[in-house]
């Protein structure tokens, strides 16, 4: 336990002290709400445009903890030998795992306290028209999706070179940012894009959120099926072909 | 003494002198290409191995094997009484590990970095005795990124030691360090031995073997090509026992020689060369010789250093055994010219 702890305390300063990492989990997401919200780019389809762009940053934030942040770091850690040295520890892989976990559902709670209350501000009605919002479903989707992301995230991390993968982690960011539903609802892509889309866990992710956080107060029953499957299929790639020097 | 142990639990617990590391007919593989053949030794407790030799003779893969990184592919080692790949669990926390390159996180300071690896055994060290020990209190705030390669080294070396291993494999440990942070680490490694932990370290360095380790295994493709303390390294040495001194130059080398009984060259202006391996009667002659004609004594070397040794065994064992020729090559050369 007091490994465990130590392990989660020294991630999570290294991950608040890396300031591009602050940049994509906090400084991207809190920005692209405060823009997307104001600026009406794009018609949402909701009452109002922060209504369907609080959920899509939120999927945001999760995959950028979960996938683009834990993934780059991870990498990193193999390159330096981090890995390689901890292999020789007591601390064990199950333990190592378990404070990369904890450390990501700590970043993720803090993301969500930060744009939730700047969504507020900002006139979001959590629920949309029925003002009641699924919170359980969503608080569930969400850790779905954690799995899945950090599992292509530890995917990448585990059979590319360092500096490959920061490139590649970043480079599926941004393509799953803007096939993701996330900030343009799938509804305005190519259909033929759109029905791809919809097998990625990122729109996947913000069909769950839109669902559980909007109007319709529930997870539409394909996120839970996409979602599901990206989050056995990615952990397992990952757990097969990770290298740990 | 040890009957009251429960058998069948491997050897004793380490104490002075029990075996605390074996390495019996050891080959490692990397695919295609044998980096460890038949590597055999072993360590005791309280006794400071080093393994000496030049870079790609298999130091670290051995190394590594022990650590249980890698599965021998051939042989057995076993570290205090373990198998190191399927007792890794048991083994982790009783061994202390320094790798050649790396392995700290660079962000962290050596405070952190001592004080979250202390987390993981259940009765560390001090940090803060630890960082003084190795000398880094100064920078014990200064992420690792902005230590020297000497101070990233010492800091490696201190998260060895954290978790009061029995058994500490150090890798290249003086690489890159300046003068005086070798010296710290030097009294560092005697401290261990005093206490009793077995270290085997890897150096391609002779002047390191020569003030660090109890004993020497001289590693060249893979095997063992000598071992032995120095002065059984020396004595295995095919080279001529020498001693050399230093006085003043012009001195009657047919005199000298006729009262020491071997022969005696001057090899530069004041350097003389001795062909004896330095007995205390000749060393006794020879003073006695320089003080009837009043002249100066300086920088005797009364015994072979390890370098005539080395050189001689991994010269003729190169020798002995030239590097396969590529096949490309081989044809070309073997062709008319």
């Amino acid at each position: 336990m007091r490994a465990l702890s130590a392990q989660v305390r020294a991630e999570t300063y290294m991950t608040l002290r890396r300031g591009e990492t602050l940049l994509l989990t906090i400084g991207i997401p809190v920005v692209f709400l405060i823009f997307f919200s104001s600026v009406h780019v794009i018609s949402t389809g909701t009452s109002t445009a922060v209504d369907f762009v609080v959920p899509g940053i939120l999927s945001l934030a999760i995959m950028s903890t979960a996938m683009v942040s834990l993934g780059i770091a991870t990498g990193f850690e193999r390159g330096y030998g981090v890995l390689k040295r901890l292999g020789t520890t007591p601390l064990g892989r199950p333990r190592l795992l378990g404070a990369k976990v904890s450390t990501v559902l700590l970043v993720e709670v803090l993301q969500a306290v930060v744009l939730v209350v700047v969504g507020l501000a900002l006139g979001w009605s959590a629920g949309g028209l029925s003002g009641a919002p699924a919170i359980g479903e969503a608080v569930a989707v969400g850790l779905l999706g954690t799995v899945a992301f950090g599992g292509i995230g530890l995917f990448l991390a585990g059979v590319l070179r360092p500096e490959v993968n920061l490139a590649a982690a970043n480079g599926l960011y941004l393509v799953l940012l803007l096939l993701g539903g996330m900030i343009v609802p799938l509804a305005k892509l190519p259909s033929g894009l759109a029905d791809v889309a919809r097998l990625l866990p990122a729109a996947a992710l913000s069909d769950g959120l839109h669902g559980s956080l909007g109007t319709a107060g529930t997870v539409p029953l394909e996120s839970w099926v996409v979602l599901a499957l990206w989050a056995v299929a990615a952990p397992v790639a990952a757990a097969l072909t990770f290298r740990w020097e | 003494m040890a009957t009251d142990e429960a058998p069948a639990l491997g050897p004793s617990p380490a104490g002075a002198g029990t075996t605390a590391i074996e390495c019996d007919g050891l080959v490692v593989r990397y695919g295609e290409t044998t980096a460890v053949n038949g590597l055999s030794f072993d360590a005791r407790s309280g006794e400071v191995l080093a393994l000496l030799g030049p870079n790609g003779a298999g130091k670290t893969s051995t190394v590594e094997t022990l650590e249980g990184y890698r599965r021998p592919a051939g042989g057995r080692v076993r570290v205090l009484g373990l198998d190191p790949t399927t007792e890794h669990g048991q083994l982790v926390g009783r061994i202390g590990v320094m790798l050649q390159r790396g392995g700290i996180y660079p962000m962290l300071s050596p405070r952190r970095a001592v004080e979250l690896f202390a987390a993981y055994y259940p009765r560390p060290q001090d940090p803060v005795e630890l960082l003084d020990l190795v000398g880094l209190r100064s920078v014990a705030a200064t992420p690792w990124r902005n230590l020297s390669g000497g101070e990233q080294q010492r800091l490696s070396l201190a998260l060895a030691l954290v978790g009061r291993p029995e058994v500490v494999f150090l890798d290249e440990p003086t690489a890159g360090v300046d003068p005086e942070g070798r010296l710290g680490i030097r009294e560092v490694i005697a401290e261990l031995r005093g206490q009793g932990v077995a270290v085997l370290l890897t150096t391609h360095e002779l002047a390191e073997a020569e003030r660090l380790a109890d004993r020497v295994v001289i590693i060249h493709h893979g095997r063992a090509a000598a071992s032995g303390t120095l002065a059984e390294l020396a004595a295995q040495s095919g080279a001529a026992a020498t001693v050399r001194f230093g006085s003043a130059s012009g001195l009657d080398v047919r005199s000298l020689s006729a009262t020491v009984g071997v022969a005696v060259t001057e090899e530069s202006a004041g350097r003389y060369r001795l062909d004896d391996a330095g007995s205390p009667q000749l060393t006794a002659a020879l003073a006695s010789w320089l003080a009837e004609r009043d002249a100066p004594l300086s920088d005797l070397q009364t015994a072979r250093s390890l370098e005539e040794t080395y050189l001689s065994i991994v010269g003729s064992a190169a020798a002995a055994e030239p590097e396969p020729e590529p096949l490309g090559t081989g044809r070309r050369r073997g062709g008319r010219p």
